[in-house]
């Protein structure tokens, strides 16, 4: 892995995370569907990147959300868990033939139907996470239950969306 | 590492769970503050028009209020004793960053120690309650909102001086509970509800919200209360924060005689 690949992950994360605060907090859809589209950057982290460097980049992104959210830890909590699962769940997806290195998991590079079944369970564990240690001590289950169901739905749609339009497929394959 | 960092996080949140934070993590800190005041300079036209209208408004119902203060022409004025005025100050500020959805939500303001802010005051605007004070840096503070599932108001029924507390119940930004109101009081649809000015964080009578649901509630001593805000905290712009010159007295008062006060 060389600098410059390093240099564009950590640019990539510092945008995803300026569009987060600055444009997608306020935008709630219906009251309940929440875009928490920074997931989706843990989750197109590339496929050989180790665990501890995945959850050190979670653990930052998570604070830098949640310094602006005001909800201190909540965030980071449940970034850091995808980041800690994902590398086990991608072992336990490898396609026939097994993954290139380097390569991004991704819709374009990986196909519509893998890429739903890779990235959905992530994006549920995150949500419900967040939500229940958000209302944690209320009897909200119902209202938190609407909005992790919305919020999934929104953020997968959202981030099919972003890499229609911003990710490149690899060539070569 | 996992574990380290997981500890990390989950000890963030228990140690923010209190209501006077650090101010540190928060959006009250220097850096987050200072973006959120550049978003909200780029925002805040598109919101001119509504602030100058709520603004015109408040003008118009001081300029009453005034009317009806101003002295009689009669030569004989006895003012009233002097220990009831000027008991609270207020300031303005300008709301840069709100959250309506969450289960928990805060503003930020930009007003800080610098100017005086400390925590624990109480915030309020034209319409009615906003929230309290949580954590002061020098140039931003953060405000727990009333759309908060922890933050307690202490309130009572204009019409009848009934007393309760007002509570979110995380689930309609528009809606909340009037709590611990005993059952054999008549509540009517419509009724008023305002601060009590008890705890001195809030002075008497800043309107919270309109009684529209009133129900026997599943606790068997007290009225289940739905109130309908009159505060839109979709549309907050401006607040003033309440300076209470008598709530450290009273404050210390509480604690020598062990009464927890909310």
């Amino acid at each position: 892995m060389n600098s410059i690949r390093v240099i564009s992950i950590l640019l990539t994360g510092f945008l995803y995370l300026v569009f987060q605060v600055l444009v997608l907090k306020n935008l709630v859809l219906f009251g309940s569907a929440f875009c928490f589209l920074y997931v989706t950057y843990i989750i197109l982290l590339p496929i050989d990147l180790k665990t501890i460097p995945t959850l050190l980049i979670s653990f930052f992104i998570g604070m830098g959300v949640d310094l602006f959210y005001d909800t201190l830890g909540i965030h980071t909590a449940a970034l850091l868990i995808i980041g800690f699962v994902r590398h086990r769940w991608l072992l336990v997806l490898v396609p026939p033939g097994g993954y290139d290195d380097d390569l991004q998991p991704s819709l374009l590079n990986m196909g519509f139907g893998w890429f739903l079944s890779y990235s959905i369970p992530l994006v549920l564990i995150h949500h419900t996470l967040f939500f229940y240690i958000e209302s944690l001590g209320t009897d909200l289950f119902f209202t938190s239950l609407q909005k992790i169901i919305a919020s999934v739905i929104f953020v997968t749609v959202m981030s099919i969306i972003v890499q229609l339009l911003f990710y490149r497929r690899r060539r070569g394959i | 590492m996992f574990v380290l960092l997981e500890a990390v996080a989950i000890s963030l949140i228990v140690s923010n769970n209190s209501q006077q934070g650090s101010a540190f993590f928060n959006s009250s800190n220097e850096l987050s503050g200072s973006v959120f005041q550049t978003q909200s300079n780029v925002v805040d036209y598109f919101s001119l028009s509504s602030v100058n209208k709520s603004l015109v408004e408040k003008n118009a119902q001081l300029l009453t209020e005034l009317e009806a203060l101003r002295k009689p022409a009669d030569s004989v004025f006895i003012p009233l004793d002097s220990a009831m005025l000027a008991t609270m100050q207020f300031k303005g500020a300008k709301v840069i960053n709100n959250s309506l959805r969450l289960a928990q939500n805060h503003l930020t303001i930009n007003k800080g120690s610098n100017h005086g802010v400390k925590s624990g005051m109480g915030v309020i605007n034209e319409q009615g309650v906003v929230g309290r004070v949580k954590s002061v840096s020098r140039n931003f503070s953060t405000i727990i909102s009333l759309l908060h599932t922890d933050l307690l108001v202490s309130s009572k029924i204009k019409s009848n001086d009934v007393f309760g507390s007002t509570k979110w119940d995380g689930i309609n930004p528009e809606q909340a509970k009037l709590m611990y109101v005993p059952r054999h009081v008549v509540v009517a649809l419509g009724d008023q509800v305002v601060t009590s000015g008890y705890n001195s964080i809030f002075p008497e009578g800043i309107s919270i919200g309109t009684v529209i649901e009133v129900k026997p509630g599943t606790d068997t001593n007290y009225l289940d209360i739905t109130l309908k805000l009159d505060t839109d905290f979709s549309r907050i712009s401006y607040v003033y924060l309440v300076e209470s010159f008598q709530q450290p007295e009273l404050d210390s008062l509480y604690q020598s005689t062990g009464i927890s006060n909310e």
